[in-house]
Parts: structure tokens; sequence; C-alpha cells
């Protein structure tokens, strides 16, 4: 099996005519719907698919939502906006907060975090981790609560399974809230909603189900984060989004998809996971890589049980059979 | 606590959270819980949780990894080197 440090660059040219005209023949033969809507959050991969949208449909058949909330970068919401003005497509802003405040979605998390830390309070800013050094040690993926103190002191504890559990279910509201926002503009318009998760989201299950993962189509689920890079260069995309470094947006603290989910840097961990999805020996990944066979390992053994955890996720609602 | 009481108590807790009280030789001692699907990685909390509890003392985090936590015969070596030193 070949295998190299460029093998999972990508013909962008080719694999951008593949997408468009696939998601034009599904818009209109599978959905039979009329445009495009996205929910560009200033990241990478919406502004990716946005693009994409915009050289399948033209710039009149897509529609850009901004949907900030309390917790959301102001940076997300400039950047959706350059990029919405560099391909010339219409946008509106629906900020969520409203809906997350009714709801009750910032107190949910805060009485979580307060079962960590008593003396917690919402003008605190917090965030969760996991461990980074997956090359390291095996370790089991547990999540860390990071809060920081009107006064800037950083505080952090293992989050027990029960204040975890509630502190992902308040804050996973935010994504279902964005989902039922991008369908109502969709449904007005019968046009579909495009989703944005890209290879490294949708198979390891960094999405909310029925939130992000709620959408009619997933066009850049089948490319490795690092060539969603690729793709952004070839299409234009602006270099501030570009070189803007990958966050979750979802927490007060700004936490990156690496300490948040992943624990490795997208280069390596997808090179990695290509090694193991076409059975490349172990000893020439770690050889490509640079890296020791024992740490190449506990990359698969991690990325494995990440795929293996989350298909749940990934399944449609489960029927009775006979 | 002797070592088979500990493997029992360990047992009826994984095969009454996990198994809902079912299937309590569909697996070994040895076998990993992650790789036979039992338990996942939040079902690891729920297993150090249990543990914390019931045996009163906390796991570092540089403690929360498959030799420690990822089988019945772990978890039982595991418990005894902390309660017993």
């Amino acid at each position: 099996m070949e295998f190299h440090k460029n093998i999972l660059k990508i013909d962008a040219e080719k694999v951008c005519d593949t997408i468009c005209t696939q998601i034009r023949s599904q818009l209109k033969n599978d959905l039979h719907k009329t445009g495009a809507v996205v929910g560009i959050s200033g990241g990478i991969d919406s502004s990716v698919v946005a693009a994409l949208c915009v050289k399948a449909f033209g710039p009149k058949r897509v529609f850009g939502v901004m949907m900030p909330e309390k917790d959301s970068a102001d940076e997300s919401k400039s950047l959706a906006e350059v990029l919405a003005d560099h391909f010339g497509f219409d946008t509106t802003l629906e900020s969520i907060y409203k809906g997350c405040e009714g709801l009750g979605v910032y107190d949910k998390r805060d009485e979580a975090i307060k079962q960590v830390f008593p003396d917690y309070k919402p003008t605190w800013k917090s965030k969760i981790i996991t461990p980074t050094n997956l090359l390291e040690k095996e370790t089991f993926n547990f999540f860390t609560v990071v809060v920081e103190t009107d006064s800037g002191e950083i505080r952090e504890e293992r989050l027990p399974l029960k204040p975890y559990l509630q502190v992902v279910a308040a804050t996973n509201y935010k994504q279902r809230l964005r989902m039922t926002t991008l369908y109502y503009h969709a449904e007005k318009r019968n046009w579909a909603v495009m989703g944005t998760g890209n290879k490294d989201e949708h198979m390891q299950g960094f999405f909310v189900k029925y939130g992000d993962g709620g959408t009619d189509l997933k066009p850049i689920a089948h490319l490795y984060k690092i060539q969603v890079f690729q793709l952004a260069e070839y299409l234009g995309v602006p270099n501030e989004i570009i070189n803007r470094i990958p966050t979750t947006d979802t927490y007060s603290s700004e936490v990156t998809q690496e300490e948040f989910f992943y624990g490795l840097d997208f280069y390596r961990m997808d090179m990695l996971w290509h090694a193991m999805e076409n059975s490349v020996p172990k000893e020439k990944a770690a050889e490509v890589l640079d890296l020791t066979v024992e740490q190449v390992e506990r990359a698969f053994y991690n990325i494995q049980r990440k795929i293996t955890a989350t298909e749940y996720l990934r399944m449609e609602p489960l029927e009775i059979k006979g | 606590m002797d070592k088979d009481t500990l493997k029992k108590e360990i047992r009826e807790f994984i095969v009454d959270t996990f198994l809902f009280g079912e299937g309590a030789d569909s697996f070994t001692d040895s076998d990993s819980f992650m790789q036979t699907g039992i338990v996942d990685s939040t079902g690891i909390l729920e297993v150090t949780g249990f543990i914390e509890e019931k045996f009163d003392f906390a796991i570092e985090n540089e403690e929360m990894t498959p030799v420690n936590l990822d089988s019945v015969d772990n978890l039982v070596a595991f418990i005894s080197k902390k309660v017993n030193g």
C-alpha cells in the first residue's frame, strides 16, 4: 500500500467538480429543491460548503444564516460577512441567544459546572477539554472543565458522569436551535439545508445528532479536514478564514477542536486515519510520520474507538423488524 | 475485601448497568470492555464514578487508562493497588 507525506493531497479542481455535479443532481433529482441554505460560522468547513454551493447553483440560489449566541466569538460573525461579500450571496443574522436563554441553556450548563465548582459564577468563562497527549499515552477520553474566574484565575477539574452529560446536553441545545433555524429559512424558500461536517467530524462523531448533523446533504463528509483546507485554497476562500484556528465556538472560553475533541493535530490525525483505513503497515506509517510504532498503535486505537463509540449518532431511528 | 468478592461486585455492576442484568457469561474477566462493546467511553465515566463512590478514593487523570479500567481483571488489580497501597 502506497503511503507518503502527500498521500492526502487532492486534485482540488476534480474534487470540486465532482461535488458540484453531485449536489446539483441531488437537489434537483432527489430532494426537488431549488437552492441551498448554509449556516455560516466564519469557520473553514461552512465557508467551503457555501463556496461550493455558489459554484454549483450560483449566488442567487445560496442563502447564508449567521446564528451567534452569548458564547460565540465576535470574529465568527465578521468572518461570515467577509465570506458572503466575497462570494456574493445573501445572508441574515439570526441570534439564537434569546432562544437559548428561554430554554435555560446557560442556567442548565452552569448548574452542572457548579457540581464541580460550587462557587462558579455565570460571569466566569468556561470550556471543556479532553486529553491532547494521545500519542504519548493510551488514555480514555475523559472530559475536564476549565473555568476562568473574574480575577483571571484558571482552575480545572475532571467532570464526573452526571455533570458531564448535563453540560453536553445543555450545550447541544445550541446546535439543535441552529438546525431548526436553518430549516425555517430553507422551508420558506423550498430550498435544502446543507451539512458542513467533514469526514473527521462525521465519522468520529464530532457533531450533534439532529443538530449540526440534521441536514439534507453532506457534501464534504467524505473529505479529511486537511483536504477541506486544500479545497478552500482552490475555491478562493478568504485567507483570514483559512488561517483561523478551528474552534468549537460553543464555550465562553475559546477552545480549539484539537483540545476539545481530537487530541491530535489535523495533519497527523488524518494521515494516521488514512493509514489505518487502508491497512498501511504500522511500521510504514511510523516511518513516514516520524513516530514510533507504539504511537501509531495508540492513534489507531483512539480513532477506532471514537468511530465505534459514536456509531449511534450516524444511525437512523431503529425500527422493529418482522 | 478479597479479590473474589471484589470481582463479583464489579461483574454485578457491569451486568446490571450495561447489560440490563442479562448475559453475565457473555464476557470473561479479561475481555476488554471497549473491544467487546460492553462499555463505551461515556460508560467508562460511569465505571469510574461507581469505583470512586464504592471504594472511597479518587481516580487521578493519569490513571484513566485501559490498563487500569478496561476489564474486570484490570479493575480488580487497580482497585486492590489503590486500596491496599
